[in-house]
């Protein structure tokens, strides 16, 4: 139950990359069986596989690509980041290392994009 | 400078769950803090209002209230630090069942201490000399850096974890038991281990931080939290818990 | 979540991140002229060490993904944590056949 009118703390930077962290690892989770099914279309189905990587050629599934890059390293960025938090002396400076992560990850879904396009 | 308003426009939850917000104005002091503005209004506007405070100095831990959307100590709050814009809401404590008004029921919050082995376990009668404890040996510095918590709920009341997983323990609880496995002369360790290694112990931490964010002596609970996480998982990797 | 899941989500993730980290490189190594399935499967057909790789992620991200899962249900829906625990064991149980067939097909 809530009562205060606004709970300040979510908007807090390290509340945030946790709300990053499992959004990511969710859609991660809902991206790859679909990958996985596109990806055994290769069994028996080489031209079908090609005729899909064709499909992959227009410019939204481009840009749904790089959100899935974007998607894929800030979960393995922010995942170190907890995984150095729960295994070695805490340092400080957290809220820095979280934007850090999600600016890498956005560089390169960026870098991703240019060079598809 | 901006100027100081002459007066404050307080909003204070009123009544149980089911209750409501009801404003009220309050003559702005110099130097005043959140909890003199609650006792303003109950000793002059309405005295039903129910709240809890005892020491008014930052030592007893009983007046922590969500203030702005955030919880506070208000005794150590002051209005100036939080009401720029001359307002103030002020409810009781997030996560915890409320009585009346500001005051909730704390009995969870401790249970849950007592679920962590938050408490000492002698391992030596009076009978025995005092162990020597170096003041910088690792443990000692470990339990002297989590060990001034005053229970006052804040990290509880901030914490999400424990808004979307009614088992997890806390970041209090979670903080003591830490201070206690640092502790030499415990031997409670085995027991407590096995506590904080269950389904809504330690490991359901999500590092968010609000518990060090908002804790009023500027401790880390995230901190403690993720030694008794390392500490934990050892102990299970070698064989000595059981989840 | 108990020690248990912790350790092998965590465990799982410190073993996938040198792996996720490959995987990014090689996805903007085969994308730098277009995909085509020639192309994948020249890499991968026959081979031990991507089949090794391949097989070893699609594992460790099963194990993963599910005690994630696991644990948004228990935390953000209105299953008991038990019952999010059977959900996301069948996640992913599914996921790791789905995978398995998946590496099959362009390793075999």
């Amino acid at each position: 139950m809530t009562i205060a009118r606004h709970i300040k703390h979510r908007g807090d930077a390290l509340w945030l990359a946790a709300l990053i962290h499992r959004l990511s690892g969710l859609a991660l989770a809902i991206f790859l069986p679909l990958h996985f099914l596109v990806l055994a279309l290769a069994l028996h189905h080489a031209v079908r596989l090609d005729a899909f990587l064709h499909w992959t050629d227009q410019p939204l599934v481009k840009l749904a690509e790089a959100l899935l890059i974007f998607l894929l390293t800030v979960h393995l960025l922010g995942g170190l980041r907890v995984l150095v938090i729960e295994n070695f002396d805490w340092h400080d400076g957290q809220k820095r290392l979280a934007t850090l992560a999600a600016t890498i990850s956005a560089i390169v879904a960026f870098i991703f994009l240019v060079r598809v396009f | 400078m901006p100027e100081t308003p002459a007066e404050l426009s307080v909003s204070l939850w009123r009544g149980g769950a089911q209750g409501r917000y009801e404003t009220y104005r309050v003559p702005r002091r110099d130097s005043q803090t959140v909890l003199d503005v609650v006792t303003y209004v109950q000793r002059h506007i309405d005295p039903t209002l129910s709240y809890r405070f005892a020491c008014r100095v930052g030592m007893c831990g009983s007046c922590a209230m969500t203030v702005n959307g955030r919880p506070r100590w208000t005794c150590r709050t002051h209005v100036a630090k939080v009401a720029g814009s001359g307002r103030l809401e002020i409810g009781p404590l997030e996560n915890l069942p409320v009585i009346k008004d500001l005051a909730t029921d704390m009995a969870p919050f401790f249970e849950k201490w007592r679920d962590a082995k938050g408490t000492f376990a002698p391992s030596r009668t009076r009978a025995d000399e005092m162990p020597r404890i170096r003041p910088d040996s690792p443990a000692r510095i470990a339990a002297d850096a989590a060990v001034e918590c005053i229970n006052c709920g804040v990290c509880y009341a901030a914490c999400d974890t424990v808004r979307w997983n009614a088992d997890y323990l806390g970041p209090a609880a979670l903080n003591r038991a830490w201070t206690l496995v640092n502790d030499e002369r415990d031997s409670g360790n085995a027991a407590r281990l096995q506590a904080v290694a269950a389904s809504g112990g330690c490991h359901a931490c999500h590092s968010h931080q609000s518990c060090q964010e908002h804790c009023p002596l500027s401790l880390n609970p995230t901190a403690s939290i993720a030694g008794l996480k390392r500490r934990a998982a050892a102990a299970y990797l070698k064989g000595e818990l059981k989840p | 979540m108990n020690v248990r899941l912790y350790v092998w989500q965590r465990g799982t993730a410190a073993l996938m991140a040198p792996l996720v980290a490959i995987h990014i490189a090689i996805i903007f190594y085969a994308t730098r002229q277009g995909l085509s399935a020639a192309d994948i499967l020249s890499r991968t057909h026959g081979s031990v060490v991507w089949g090794a790789y391949y097989g070893l992620f699609v594992a460790a991200v099963s194990i993963h993904a599910a005690i994630g899962v696991r644990n948004v249900l228990a935390e953000w829906s209105p299953l008991s944590e038990r019952h999010a625990g059977w959900l996301a064991l069948l996640f992913g149980l599914a996921l790791a056949a789905l995978g398995a067939r998946a590496v099959a097909a362009v390793v075999l």
